[in-house]
């Protein structure tokens, strides 16, 4: 069979890349293997710590969940090979072990929380077999984008779709009535049965899609110079318009879903973006000022805002009512104390809401802060490798969104961990991987996916090198024949 | 775009160092702070979430046990018999703390004791939660039933102690009347609280250890020490009569007469003198206090102390109040002190002692309520073993057994139920004017005795407050003789009992059991 020389060789060319082109880049999937091994080890240990100290014995269920956790990482892992064999091997080692401490934990919690819904007469239904169902679909969701998108890029076209349908679902739950989307006073869910989804939770992936495609196509807009004023080059007036708008939206945004974390997140991350974008760090000072006009705004108009921050101040001051919530979350870390009280041997079940909001406490009370630290430094490595695939690839918007998923992830950590441990006032965020819940891990392993497609294209050798070009001059001439 | 990247990269870094210096604020430099609130609930979690140890009787019939539940405590405490025990086990609350062997054995009980560190160790090792130690009793459920049931049978206010001479081992102690120690170990705070003011707002004082924690006039059964004192020091003996029998004398020093029971003469006197065991034997006190005279205060006080009284730091190991004889500032009040009354003021157990130790030959043996103390798996981990009472003998085997033939005199002369003619007891009644105005006052009725009075088995002694069912007409005989009766027919049954059981379980399997293997097979 005849083909296009021009098919054949690029085909050999990007087949044999790897190989023949020099340097070789290592694919690094046997070390994504190894540590994804390695993690499902310690999350076994984990099970088996909580089921000796819970139940005195080793509960068959726990070899069950260990089982299925260890298969859906090994088939998420045979899905990286296949559809991005250069992807950072840290990323989905350091969101499996998350992951898998959440399951734990959960587990954990779900005998104590289902004897305090028993003596106060409700129901409740075990939270870790919900949470592996979740990271089985979430896990699902990455391979589907992994699948979906071949090339980041090709999302920068739909920036406009996306910042809409963000939008939309940001204020839905807003506009919603109450009766399928207020809980515990917060108006953030959409209850359809026994489904409940977090939109907001998606609209964040969403709306860090836009604002890269955004950014992208209108940098040169935010850098031009205005006046300068105390050595700082304002931007003009009128170029600040996208940040203002961000900025009520996120006003908005609190207003209609007297949700303090949701706004946080959203500004917080347009401001980062923006400054990355711009590299002018006068758009920071502008924003800071613009967040606390904002906060302060929030403060004088929400008495829950109030409430918030006094309990900040002094959570003790009312310990039994408002403060109730700081003070447990307090005691449970200080119990922990250095080397924490041990998996399954804490009362983290005395912190309300701890399987959501304050699961961190839980972390800290059982595993102590040396357990905690290095769970912050989990984080952290995830965060870094995403900034990493940020530095190495070569495209704008590929910064960008790198830029942006990964201080989004650091910055909700910051603000969950900061919240629990009074260094900030609490403000009822999900923390990525360990909450229970199914939006906030779909939507973060959608974040996952996106990075392991950046990190992906950062690490792919160039599937064919740019031929060198021959100067002009030395080019031979072409006899064009004339017309007849 | 590298250059912001980076920078944003710092910037996380910050907010990670940010977080790790606020999390070594609150777990390391502040934890003790929060781990150690009053506010926080692990530390009594911590403590009631663990299986408490039991506490049995000396026949191994359970008297405080935690139960699994399905709260958050996991364990309640639950005592059987509450009210018949409770002056033992006391009560464990988790708002007002521990009682009785509860408080005193705490530490085997919750499982942190040294003595258990053997099996901690391999606690900690399994990784299983720890377990408290359990504590067997030297209480017998017999002798117990008997002397609750003679106290209660018709609503005694008082108390029972009975001894096992040889060892100090306390086989029963009783205090009526008594409460249930159940709702105290209630999960339920209020249900706790609205228990304890019951008990402090109940005029007769339930929550009251009286067999340990009451001190009252002995009344005659004082006499015991004044003989005891007089013998050991030479003074008289069985033989010797020169004691005034006459129904009344003036105090030494005053106008004050004090009277023979009834205002009778003390009988068999020869010249109208008694004999030390002639006024044991009828209770003369006109007799004794001159007898106390003639003893000397410090003669007396150093008797009383060899048999214990005043001693301040007794535990068995439930705390026990000091008992004393009083200040004695003259004559007058030794005379007083001599049959009981002004300020010599004993507990019932320290009473008990008293005939214990005279039952024991004049050897005082440290009283005890723990006989063993038990790992959880019931493997015993040390095991009482009969200790003397510091200070030696309290008195000669022939002192002893010269003051123990007095008592055997002294019970054929004391009425009341509950005698039995194949039960030799030697005993020795008191009826203790008490209050601002004694003659009006129900008095308070002792008993206090041993038996088989040839090798005795058990020492009681009996308080029954405030004339119980007699009032003003009240005596030792009439209403304490009874309850302290049938406490020791009870032990010395049980005991007749034991040996029973242990005969026929030596025997060979009855023929039923084959019958009963053919019918499984």
């Amino acid at each position: 069979m005849a083909l296009p020389p021009g098919v054949l060789g690029a085909a050999t060319t990007h087949m044999s890349a790897p190989g023949s082109s020099s340097p070789a880049t290592p694919t690094r999937r046997g070390t994504e293997l190894a540590l994804l091994g390695f993690v499902a080890g310690l999350v076994a240990l984990a099970f088996v710590l909580i089921s000796e100290n819970q139940f005195q014995t080793l509960k068959p269920e726990v070899l069950l969940y260990v089982a299925v956790y260890a298969a859906l990482f090994g088939l998420a892992h045979l899905a990286v090979r296949k559809l991005a064999p250069y992807a950072d091997p840290l990323i989905l080692p350091c969101a499996s072990l998350l992951n898998g401490l959440s399951v734990a934990m959960l587990y954990r919690l779900d005998t104590p929380l289902a004897q305090q819904a028993l003596q106060s007469g409700h129901g409740y239904s075990n939270a870790a077999p919900k949470q592996l169902i979740w990271t089985a679909l979430s896990l699902a969701a990455m391979v589907v984008v992994l699948w979906g998108v071949k090339d980041h890029r090709t999302l920068s076209r739909y920036g406009y779709t996306f910042g809409l349908v963000g939008l939309v679902l940001l204020v839905l739950p807003g506009v919603l009535p109450c009766s399928i989307s207020c809980v515990g006073g917060a108006k953030l869910w959409i209850i359809i049965g026994p489904v409940s989804i977090q939109p907001g939770e998606f609209a964040k992936v969403l709306i860090i899609l836009f604002v890269a495609a955004f950014l992208v196509s209108k940098r040169d807009l935010f850098t031009i110079a205005g006046r300068k004023v105390f050595g700082l080059e304002l931007p003009r007036p009128r170029d600040t318009g996208p940040l203002l708008i961000a900025w009520a939206i996120a006003i908005l945004v609190l207003m209609i879903e007297t949700e303090l974390g949701a706004s946080l997140m959203f500004f917080g991350t347009v401001l980062a973006m923006v400054y990355l974008a711009t590299e002018r760090s006068a758009w920071v000072w502008i924003g800071i000022v613009l967040f606390m006009g904002g906060a302060t705004l929030a403060y004088k108009m929400f008495i829950h805002v109030q409430t918030r921050v006094t309990n900040w101040i002094d959570p003790f001051a009312d310990a039994q009512n408002d403060g109730y919530q700081m003070v447990q979350s307090l005691f449970s870390l200080g119990s922990g104390g250095i080397a924490g009280a041990g998996l399954g041997a804490g009362h983290p079940e005395l912190v309300p809401v701890v399987s959501s909001d304050f699961i961190v406490s839980a972390f800290g009370e059982e595993l102590g802060f040396i357990g905690l630290t290095a769970m912050i430094v989990v984080y952290m490595m995830l965060a870094m490798r995403g900034l990493r695939s940020g530095l190495a690839v070569r495209d704008t918007f590929g910064k960008l969104l790198a830029g942006g998923l990964s201080f989004l992830l650091m910055w909700q950590m910051f603000v969950v961990i900061g919240g629990i441990s009074k260094l900030i006032p609490e403000t009822g965020l999900t923390a990525p991987f360990l909450s229970a819940g199914g939006s906030s891990l779909l939507a973060s392993y959608i974040m996952v996916a996106l990075l392991l497609r950046i990190s992906d294209a950062a690490r792919r050798p160039q599937a064919s090198r740019p031929k060198p070009q021959a100067p002009i001059a030395e080019a031979s001439t072409v006899l064009v024949e004339r017309p007849t | 775009m590298n250059k912001p990247l980076r920078r944003v990269g710092l910037t996380m870094m910050v907010m990670v160092l940010l977080l790790l210096a606020n999390l070594t604020y609150v777990q390391v430099i502040n934890a003790d702070t929060y781990a150690n609130n009053p506010a926080n609930r692990r530390s009594v979690m911590e403590e009631y979430g663990r299986q408490r140890g039991q506490i049995v009787s000396a026949t191994g019939t359970i008297l405080a046990n935690s139960v699994e539940t399905k709260d958050a405590q996991h364990y309640l405490r639950v005592y059987k018999n509450g009210p018949e025990y409770a002056p033992v086990t006391g009560y464990y609350s988790s708002i007002f703390g521990a009682t009785g062997i509860e408080r005193a054995e705490d530490d085997v009980l919750n499982g942190s004791s040294s003595k258990l560190f053997v099996r901690r160790l391999s606690d900690l090792i399994t990784g299983r939660d720890p377990r408290g130690g359990n504590v067997q009793l030297t209480v017998d459920p017999k002798t117990q039933d008997a002397a609750y049931a003679g106290m209660t049978a018709k609503n005694f206010s008082g108390a029972v102690v009975a001894i096992k001479p040889s060892t100090g081992e306390i086989l029963a102690m009783v205090s009526t009347p008594s409460f249930d120690p159940n709702p105290l170990a209630s999960h339920d705070n209020a249900t706790q609280r609205d228990t304890i003011t019951k008990l402090d707002d109940d005029p007769t004082k339930p929550a009251l250890n009286r067999a340990t924690q009451e001190t009252l006039p002995p009344g005659s059964t004082f006499k015991l020490v004044v003989a005891s004192a007089a013998l050991a020091n030479g003074i008289d003996d069985a033989n010797t009569k020169n004691l005034p029998a006459d129904p009344t004398i003036t105090l030494p020093g005053t106008s004050t007469t004090l009277s023979n029971f009834a205002n009778e003469t003390c009988p068999e006197g020869t010249n109208n003198q008694v004999s030390v065991s002639i006024a044991i034997e009828y209770s003369c006190n006109t007799a004794f206090s001159t007898l106390a005279g003639k003893v000397g205060k410090d003669n007396l006080i150093q008797q009383a102390a060899k048999f214990g009284i005043g001693q301040t730091d007794l535990t068995v190991p439930v705390p026990v109040a000091t008992s004393t004889v009083g200040s004695i500032p003259d004559e007058a009040a030794l005379y007083q002190s001599g049959i009981g009354q002004r300020d010599v003021k004993l507990t019932p157990i320290q009473d008990a002692m008293v005939a214990a130790t005279i039952a024991n030959g004049g050897v005082r043996m440290q009283p005890q309520l723990v006989k063993n103390i038990l790992a959880p798996d019931m493997s015993s981990i040390s095991s009482f073993s009969p200790q003397e009472a510091p200070g030696g003998p309290a008195l000669s085997k022939d002192v002893a057994d010269q003051v123990k033939a007095m008592m055997l005199l002294s019970e054929q002369h004391t009425g009341g139920a509950g005698k039995q003619a194949n039960v030799k007891i030697a005993s020795k009644t008191g009826t203790a004017e008490h209050g601002t105005d004694p003659k009006n006052t129900p008095p308070h009725a002792w008993y206090v005795a041993f038996a088989p009075a040839d090798n005795p088995q058990i020492a009681v002694c009996v308080v029954v407050e405030n004339g119980g069912d007699r009032g003003l007409a009240a005596t030792g005989s009439s209403v304490a003789a009874g309850v302290g009766r049938a406490t020791i027919n009870a032990y010395l049954a049980g005991e007749a009992d034991d040996a029973h059981h242990r005969a026929v379980a030596r025997r060979p399997l009855p023929a039923g059991s084959a019958h009963r293997r053919r019918r499984h097979g």
